[in-house]
């Protein structure tokens, strides 16, 4: 049973274009600082939230004593209003870096917000979770740092509620998820938070990692919140390719595929806007971890086998397509990196019948044509018995439309399956030829890139 | 992108993986000027490749952190009081009763009346407190395990563990998971005092960095009203080892001691 976080969407109060212009906007500048390698900046977070948070509140910046006073009323005062207001107002004030940086100079502050972050107490530890939240955007790193030790203790305390749906809990397991995932992302991550080298508060030396993984797990237990928190940490972790054998050996395919075939279930039964948020990082773990020479190691209890999975992406193929499809790319990298060295799921796609539904993706974009072009040269390049399940079918007419595409590397790949097809299935050239074929090649023939294979093609089509 | 049936009851199956058809390569394939090889692709972080699941995922924090920022929307209920025999703690939200109520009176030790954050906890509690059978092993094999899930170390003594926790986990030194019996009042109740899981012998004055037991509540002591203290030392005898009462009896003899 997926729980979204109660409260989290809030009532609309414009118009729904003025929305989607807005969110248009939004999105070329996060797209322009990604390319100026932004992205990590925390100010694009910041301004944004700031902005519409506090309108013409300015934070102020609190000093050594103004803190400790803070969290002396957050911790004894006898008044809960009082308590949460002490709260309150260190939040604001740690919207900025020289607060940030007073307070975890200060001793025992981290202590003393741990302990909240634990109490029972639920405004309280709502509270000390938003505290946390300003911390995790700092852009001093040893902000963040600060921060990480109080990890292992918060999840072990943390852990075990997972089950019981408790807001307040839920809220700290995901402010935590997100203050990882904030310094796992920053540029000195790969080299000194991750390593399990040799530090023993190294993010891959504790059992973090393991921790992340149960988090993970799929089940009744499991939520959204806080599992796309966990789930973009370990994605920081997965592709900085610290240690990624440790992690497949701590069971992450076996983890993150079951855990995708409970998002697929999840996203037949509901039409919650939100899943895809979880599904991008996991196809990328799983895409990222697949090319790590222990997952093919044969025989291991810890390879991803199970054609379910296959289903399974599919699936949320079909979704990403209705609510997303700029994710598209992502799940069709994922069934590459499943099917490149694989027989078994090559064989899967034909026996579940999936390459009609994949065809049916090619008109999308350049990017989607060239990856299902690519997932079909995988199928086909394993031989005739595979070929043979290929035809006859529309894949020879989706083959004609994608030669009149103008994107050399959509062509370029049409090419190749071609080829295989013409070398492994007899009668398909013939085919190609009947279905004027030659003119399509044609267009291409002064194609530098292309020239070569399209001659190829021509001579194999005509004269065998 | 219409599904074949059949591919929902395929998802809800069993685990298992097709009969891969024969592989049967032809040389020709791979020769110049076709180039196709299959191959499992990596993306490092920074790959153009991620721009726009990046962005989605900004966008979707941007949103999340507007609403961490503004205030909660709590729905207020008439005020009620918890229902538990001896807790009379009030409410007017149910998220707040909810919390109050997993924490303090869910995973409850039924020999000691502590409180624990989880069942794992409290399994690990009534296993090392109030087995018999633990406490005999515990002579001759490492039972003490380590609190973090994933952790396979076992220790001797709860000390041993509690280092382990503190120097390896990086735990606060001070840490207990348990919450006391009674509530002192309005403010947050727990001891930063350390509590003995051994049994007072051999030199018989407590030491600050002694074992913990599976306990933690990680908030500075508010000062406690004198006259408590007293009747704590008073009530529990000395031979019994365990228990708050007992070591707080030990550690304000102490204290007494040393102001006297």
């Amino acid at each position: 049973m997926w729980s979204r976080q109660r409260g989290r969407l809030k009532p609309l109060c414009c118009g729904v274009e003025e929305l989607r212009c807005r969110r248009r906007e939004r999105e070329a500048a996060l797209r322009k600082a990604r390319r100026e390698q932004q992205l990590v900046s925390k100010r694009l977070l910041r301004d944004e939230a700031l902005e519409e948070a506090e309108e013409g509140c300015v934070a102020m910046i609190f000093g050594e004593a103004e803190i400790q006073q803070f969290l002396r009323l957050a911790q004894r005062g006898t008044e809960e209003k009082e308590r949460e207001g002490a709260l309150v107002s260190l939040r604001r004030g740690l919207q900025r870096p020289e607060t940030q940086q007073t307070f975890i100079r200060l001793e025992g502050s981290i202590r003393t917000l741990v302990g909240l972050l634990t109490s029972n107490q639920a405004l309280l530890q709502l509270e000390a979770a938003r505290c946390l939240h300003e911390l995790s955007h700092s852009e001093q790193s040893a902000v963040v740092e600060a921060c990480l030790p109080a990890t292992s203790y918060l999840l072990t305390y943390l852990s075990g509620h997972s089950s019981d749906f408790i807001s307040p809990h839920l809220t700290v397991l995901e402010a935590l998820g997100y203050a990882l995932s904030q310094l796992l992302q920053a540029k000195e991550a790969p080299e000194k938070i991750i390593p399990s080298a040799s530090t023993d508060s190294s993010v891959l030396g504790s059992t973090l990692p393991q921790h992340m993984l149960q988090l993970l797990q799929p089940g009744p237990k499991l939520n959204l919140g806080v599992a796309v928190e966990f789930a973009w940490c370990l994605h920081y972790i997965i592709c900085s390719q610290v240690n990624n054998a440790l992690l497949i050996t701590q069971g992450a395919l076996s983890t993150l595929g079951l855990l995708l075939l409970d998002l697929a279930g999840a996203v037949q039964r509901t039409e919650d806007a939100g899943l895809e948020l979880l599904a991008c990082p996991v196809f990328r773990c799983l895409s990222n971890l697949l090319t790590e020479a222990a997952a093919e190691a044969v025989g291991g209890q810890l390879q991803l086998r199970d054609e379910r999975v296959v289903a399974a992406l599919f699936i949320l193929l079909q979704f990403l397509l209705q609510k997303q499809p700029s994710l598209l790319p992502e799940g069709l990298w994922l069934l590459n990196n499943l099917t490149a060295n694989s027989p078994s799921f090559c064989t899967s796609l034909l026996s579940l019948d999936l390459i009609e539904p994949l065809l049916h993706l090619l008109s999308v974009s350049n990017v989607v044509s060239v990856l299902v072009l690519t997932v079909l040269c995988n199928v086909a390049e394993k031989g005739p018995a595979y070929c043979q399940r290929l035809w006859p079918g529309p894949l020879l007419s989706s083959l004609l439309d994608t030669l009149a595409f103008s994107d050399t590397e959509v062509v370029g790949q049409s090419l190749e399956l071609l080829q295989l097809l013409f070398l492994y299935q007899p009668g398909a050239a013939q085919a190609f030829l009947q279905q004027s074929g030659l003119q399509a090649l044609q267009r291409h023939e002064e194609v530098a890139q292309l020239q070569d294979r399209v001659h190829a093609l021509q001579q194999t089509a005509l004269h065998g | 992108m219409q599904l074949p049936p059949a591919l929902h009851a395929r998802l809800a199956g069993a685990p298992g993986s097709a009969e891969p058809l024969p592989v049967e390569r032809d040389p020709a394939a791979r020769t110049a000027p076709f180039r196709f090889a299959p191959r499992p692709v990596r993306f490092p972080r920074e790959h153009d490749f991620f721009e726009e699941g990046d962005v989605q995922r900004h966008l979707y924090l941007q949103d999340v952190l507007t609403q961490v920022g503004g205030a909660p929307e709590r729905p207020r209920v008439p005020e009620f009081t918890c229902q538990v025999a001896g807790c009379c703690q009030v409410f007017d939200a149910l998220e707040d009763y909810e919390h109050h109520y997993h924490t303090l009176h869910r995973n409850v030790c039924s020999f000691c009346k502590r409180a624990f954050p989880s069942g794992h906890l409290l399994d690990t509690h009534i296993l090392e407190w109030h087995d018999s059978l633990f406490q005999i092993l515990a002579e001759r094999q490492d039972m003490y395990q380590c609190l973090v899930e994933g952790c396979t170390e076992k220790f001797r003594t709860s000390r041993d563990r509690k280092e382990h926790l503190v120097m390896r986990h990086l735990y606060p030194v001070d840490f207990r998971f348990d919450k006391p019996r009674k509530s002192r009042g309005p403010v947050m109740p727990g001891a930063a005092e350390q509590v003995l899981a051994e049994a007072p012998g051999d030199d018989g004055v407590p030491s600050e960095v002694d074992a913990m037991e599976v306990c933690s509540e990680h908030v500075e002591p508010p000062p406690a009203p004198a006259g408590e203290r007293r009747a704590y030392s008073h009530r529990i005898p000395s031979t019994i080892c365990f228990g708050q009462g007992a070591s707080r009896g030990f550690k304000r003899a102490k204290k007494r001691n040393k102001h006297q």
